[in-house]
């Protein structure tokens, strides 16, 4: 920007970069050890970063196979990550699918409907939004146990019930989508009323096609979002076969038994796609965090 | 005459619609009235409530544009309006592990109790026969009147010859739902029940159910309900488990606010809650806003790598991240203190010295929360006019100073908001401190589990769904305490969401 001394600008420039890479050595230091963790011997081992004699052992149990070591003794996998993945995606695909429904629609409505209270109910969600359903979890969990008395279908460890609680989620999205409707021109939709086009039929044909950007971002996150969810999902959740990702990575990790090795590489394993999807997605996920999304 | 040559002509398309919204209104209408009558009516109400105002918002055409809304506005007020009430409604019962169960259940419980007097105890096989099954009692030589093991039935008993065809075992258990509820009568008039799976015997009831909220106890005690405490007290004021649920006014509140042993944690872990908030806001911000200054530095190269690299730790799933972390700062064979103690002889104990465990999990915190400040402070900072730093410079003011007094003024306003969400979704942040320490190590000398480390959030979950008892109740009263907190920081951001909007319109 302003015209700087050269060789004051290489010592920043030094700077800046030893900084940088010092910082992401710091940073990126987990990765790498779990990482170097999944291909060593043993579920205790201390070692060096390339393991002295690496072993594909932890990670052909994360795929659901068993092994046989070299002394012949067959170990068997000790959680069903793949189940648990799919339930993860299965539950993420199908709330996600129903939040970016609602929410598209609302969004819409909210930003061309003439609707008496609109403002009273915009203010309303953004406030509402605020409180997590985190905190809800002791009613949340009296009401699926009640529900459950009534038909299993939708009682504890029942994925038709945490995917109805995930559409609670909707309220943030509904904002994200309303900021990106209220960007577009108000003259396309009077256009289509002209020619005779119904609220709906203008939402369907016109403005369905221009969100489809913001709406894969929405999808996105909202996937990520219940992906990562913890809390709602270990009160419904409770038996093995019916965890997602987030609540059985835990069981690797407890006091009595401690699969440090088994767990990176499950932890590589399933984390790794969610990762990637992230990284493509975040580009356009800047706009949409700063109308107020937090990463949950 | 009408113009309305070119739009779809509602008229006949509205007999479907009308078919079509009083189909779902019946099934609905259908599913209230099936909860209500297996004593659910408050879900019962909801259903019959969700049904009106679709059959209103849909049927109606004047509610056109509220047919947009009507499933967002219907999910939040289910999903989140009605647990959130919920919620509060618990806080003030007695819902826990003693007064589990609905009233109802609470005295199917206790009348399902019965004692076996073990001298009439025998064991018996099942006979097949066409017109059904007969009980065969060894020991007596008895056999009963033909059966058909259905559903509650009362058999006689009369001396005969052993049957042939007795039925296996593994066939009679088979059998031992109409078993139960089979009744036999001795020659001398003595009833016999199942008594076990090989057994019959004289069974009595503990306790019979003899006036509405009264149980009389096989030994002739007299047992009333006592609605206020939720359990049935015998004469002497005992009370007899299981309790049931029941509404206990400010009770919980006044253990929160009065009892030592909850009140002396309670704040602690209420300050702890905000600190680790606020310093989980700053330090994010700080480390976040220095990395996108250093990344916007036009000399700088390969931005895009770092930018990649730096984002990771926000990439990864928490729940994965968290976990690493609690493996790498394991006291004894963690990464971490294998490289302090190579470094400087010593190994901290994370996990069970408090100051450590807190440190510990503002490390983890800043880590996970970093990239997502650096991402929208890159934003931000793109907003900041050129001219306004280099004619700053031009005046002689050194880099730091322009940035502190024109850039971060120019970025703080609109960055206010998104820092109080920060703020409300780190005072809530109970995956971080359930992943990595549980809220542990303990606070000594309490007399609920509480940690070091609980936030307020941990703190509920663990009263409420660890193995401490359930103490839904008391749980739900410290989250109304919550919701109080967060609405006002809620309130909070919507008035900085207002001004930062205002702002930006004036300027525009």
């Amino acid at each position: 920007m302003i015209v700087e001394r050269p060789r004051d600008l290489l010592i920043k420039k030094i700077f800046a970069h030893g900084f940088l890479l010092i910082f992401l050595g710091l940073i990126l230091f987990p990765f790498v050890v779990v990482l170097s963790i999944s291909f060593r011997e043993g579920n205790f081992a201390v070692g060096n970063i390339i393991p002295d004699n690496p072993t594909l052992e932890h990670w052909v149990l994360a795929f659901g196979f068993d092994f046989t070591r070299a002394d012949g003794t067959v170990v068997e996998p000790p959680y069903p990550v793949l189940r648990w993945m799919w339930n993860s995606i299965k539950i993420g695909l199908i709330a996600s699918a129903g939040v970016l429904a609602v929410a598209t629609i609302s969004a819409y409505a909210f930003s061309r409907i003439r609707i008496r209270g609109k403002g009273a109910m915009l203010d309303g969600l953004f406030l509402i939004q605020m409180f997590p359903t985190t905190l809800a979890l002791v009613a949340i969990y009296a009401i699926f146990d009640t529900l459950g008395e009534v038909s299993p279908v939708l009682g504890l460890d029942s994925h038709l019930a945490l995917i109805l609680i995930y559409m609670a989620g909707v309220t943030l999205h509904i904002w994200t989508i309303k900021g990106y409707f209220d960007s577009i021109d108000t003259a396309l939709d009077k256009a289509a009323a002209i020619d005779g086009a119904t609220p709906w039929q203008t939402f369907r044909f016109i403005f369905l096609p221009l969100a489809v950007p913001i709406m894969s971002v929405v999808f996105v996150l909202a996937f990520i979002g219940f992906i990562n969810d913890y809390p709602i999902a270990s009160v419904l959740i409770r038996s093995e076969d019916q965890m997602t990702l987030a609540v059985g990575s835990r069981l690797y990790l407890n006091e009595f038994e401690y699969l440090w090795g088994d767990f990176a590489a499950a932890a590589i394993l399933s984390g790794l796609p969610i990762t990637v999807v992230f990284l493509i997605a975040q580009r356009y996920l800047v706009s949409g965090l700063s109308e107020g999304a937090v990463k949950g | 005459m009408d113009t309305s040559t070119d739009i779809p002509s509602q008229p006949t398309s509205a007999l479907p619609r009308v078919m079509l919204v009083t189909v779902v209104f019946a099934a609905l209408c259908a599913v209230a009235f099936y909860l209500y009558h297996i004593a659910q009516p408050l879900f019962g109400a909801i259903v019959l409530a969700l049904a009106t105002g679709f059959a209103v918002v849909f049927g109606a055409s004047r509610f056109y544009g509220a047919r947009f809304i009507f499933p967002g506005i219907a999910a939040v007020l289910i999903f989140i309006a009605f647990p959130v009430i919920y919620t509060v409604y618990i806080g003030f019962t007695n819902y826990s592990s003693f007064n589990l169960l609905t009233y109802e259940r609470a005295v199917e419980v206790l009348t399902a109790r019965a004692s076996v007097d073990p001298a009439t105890e025998q064991p018996f096989a099942v006979a097949e026969d066409d017109s059904g099954y007969r009980i065969w009692l060894p020991e007596t030589a008895l056999l009963s009147e033909p059966v058909t093991l259905t559903g509650p039935e009362t058999a006689a008993l009369s001396e005969a010859q052993e049957p042939e065809a007795l039925l296996e075992r593994r066939a009679a258990v088979r059998l031992r739902s109409g078993l139960q509820t089979l009744t036999l009568t001795l020659p001398n008039g003595t009833q016999l029940q199942n008594s076990g799976l090989r057994t019959f015997a004289t069974v009595t009831p503990d306790y019979t159910r003899t006036r509405p909220d009264e149980l009389t106890r096989f030994d002739g005690m007299v047992l009333r309900a006592d609605h206020s405490t939720g359990f049935f007290v015998d004469t002497a004021g005992e009370r007899v488990p299981p309790g049931w649920r029941v509404p206990i006014g400010w009770d919980n509140f006044e253990r929160i606010f009065r009892s030592e042993g909850i009140r002396g944690p309670m704040l602690r872990i209420f300050v702890w809650t905000f600190f680790f908030a606020f310093a989980s806001v700053v330090l994010t911000f700080t480390l976040g806003l220095t990395l996108a200054v250093i990344l916007q530095w036009p000399h700088l190269r390969f931005k895009a790598v770092y930018r990649i690299l730096l984002i990771l730790p926000y990439a990864v799933p928490a729940f994965i991240s968290i976990l690493v972390f609690r493996g790498l700062f394991n006291q004894n064979f963690g990464e971490i203190n294998l490289i302090l103690e190579a470094l400087f002889g010593i190994r901290p104990n994370w996990f069970t010295d408090g100051t450590l465990a807190r440190t510990m999990v503002l490390v983890v915190n800043t880590w996970l929360g970093y990239p997502y400040m650096m991402l929208l402070a890159m934003g931000f900072l793109q907003n900041v006019p050129e001219d306004h730093k280099k004619s700053a410079a031009l005046e002689g003011a050194s880099s730091v100073r322009i940035f502190f007094t024109i850039t971060l003024p120019q970025i703080i306003p609109p960055f206010l908001p998104l820092l109080i969400a920060s703020f409300a979704f780190n005072f809530n942040n109970l995956v971080l401190i359930f992943l990595l320490t549980r809220g542990l190590p303990d606070i000594p000398g309490t007399v609920i589990p509480a940690g070091e480390t609980d936030i307020l959030a941990s703190f509920t979950y663990r009263l409420a769904f660890d193995n401490a008892g359930q103490q839904f109740g008391l749980a739900g009263a410290i989250t109304l305490l919550i919701f109080l907190v967060v609405a006002v920081i809620s309130y909070a951001n919507f008035v900085a969401m207002r001004r930062a909007a205002e702002k930006r319109s004036g300027r525009a």
